[in-house]
């Protein structure tokens, strides 16, 4: 008990410590044109990968869950509609829901 | 408002909180999940609402959750769990730039810096609309999470699969289209983005989870040591050896 409550708290503090580091970095160590790149660069890198990993994965195994991409497959058509974002992860949502109450086969 | 001259401006800030506050609402119902999830661990109620409150970033907690229900040495989860925090510091140093939030600010600030918020922040055209989009997110997010996260710890995570209502497709959904105008518009973008991807998808299986995403950030260092003008094309995916290298720390 005492010890997951250690696990818990040093967990806790710690994952809001690392945020505080990274917007409290100096801002001349970010002055460089090469970690400037790197700095706003990272986020679609990590963004990119994450969109990947929730299309694929389970756990640590890849899948193709037919819902799953039906739903991002809607998204890609409303972004390429331009339809406005709240219609875009509406219909990714409800594509994969619909599909799924259909029947086992998704 | 009132000055027609500053409408478009109002307008881009307006959005911004719109979009956020609605996937803060849409992501945060997941917590539902992690709250079960957590309790079936074995934490109490208690222990699962300081996750929730504290650390607010979902990858590290269902880590925490997981090491802790396969009964594994703690001091391995809790580093694994640490470590899956460590993007939360490469969004930091990017919205730092963005934001420029200054003084005791930067303290609850900190703690709003997610994957959400990071997104909706960098879809903005200016500074105004991005903080406001930034600041939508976490409040809703954060308000929703923290709430389905209790909610699911005392049961409510039984009512039904997040699946089911293709909640699992709102976090790509929201983040591709948030990400959509840069890729469109950016063809070094583009070369990170594919980069990033197939980083992940090449580590998930010889990764814990959480930890091909944090991988990726490679393909933005190969890009950004690579003169402005190269076609990035970012590092080749796979690098088991440094993964499981990684991941035995990890645990």
């Amino acid at each position: 008990m005492t010890g997951t409550w250690i696990a818990v708290l040093v967990t806790a503090v710690s994952c809001y410590a690392l945020k505080l580091a990274g917007l409290t970095v100096p801002q001349r160590v970010l002055a460089g044109p090469r970690a400037q790149r790197f700095a706003s660069l990272v986020p679609v890198a990590l963004l990119a990968a994450l969109i990947a990993v929730e299309a694929f994965g389970r756990g640590r195994s890849l899948v193709i869950d037919p819902a799953r991409l039906a739903g991002l497959g809607a998204a890609v058509v409303a972004l390429l509609l331009r339809a406005p974002f709240l219609v875009v992860i509406l219909g990714a949502a409800g594509t994969a829901a619909v599909l799924r109450a259909l029947g086992p086969v998704w | 408002m009132a000055d027609i001259a500053a409408e478009p401006a109002a307008w881009q800030t307006a959005r911004a909180t719109r979009n956020g506050m609605t996937l803060g609402l849409a992501v945060g119902v997941s917590g539902l999940a992690f709250g079960a999830a957590a309790v079936a661990s074995g934490l109490t109620v208690a222990q699962t609402a300081v996750l929730s409150l504290v650390a607010y970033t979902g990858a590290s907690q269902f880590a925490l959750a997981a090491a802790i229900a396969g009964g594994g040495s703690l001091v391995a989860g809790t580093a694994g769990a640490v470590l899956l925090g460590t993007r939360n510091t490469l969004y930091g140093l990017r919205l730092a730039g963005l934001l420029q939030v200054r003084g005791m600010l930067r303290l609850p600030a900190a703690l709003g810096i997610t994957d959400e918020s990071t997104a909706v922040a960098l879809a903005q055209p200016g500074r105004a609309a991005a903080r406001a989009g930034f600041r939508a997110t976490f409040a809703s997010l954060y308000l929703t999470w923290n709430a389905a996260s209790v909610a699911g710890a005392i049961g409510a995570g039984h009512l039904g699969s997040p699946t089911a209502f293709g909640l699992d497709v709102v976090g790509p959904a929201a983040f591709l289209a948030l990400l959509w105008p840069r890729l469109r518009d950016g063809r070094a973008e583009r070369g990170v983005a594919v980069a990033g991807a197939a980083i992940a998808l090449a580590a998930t299986p010889f990764c814990p989870p959480g930890l091909p995403v944090i991988l990726a950030a490679v393909a933005a260092l190969g890009a950004a040591l690579r003169p402005a003008t190269g076609e990035p094309a970012g590092r080749p995916p796979g690098e088991p050896a440094a993964c499981a290298a990684v991941a035995g720390e990890a645990g």
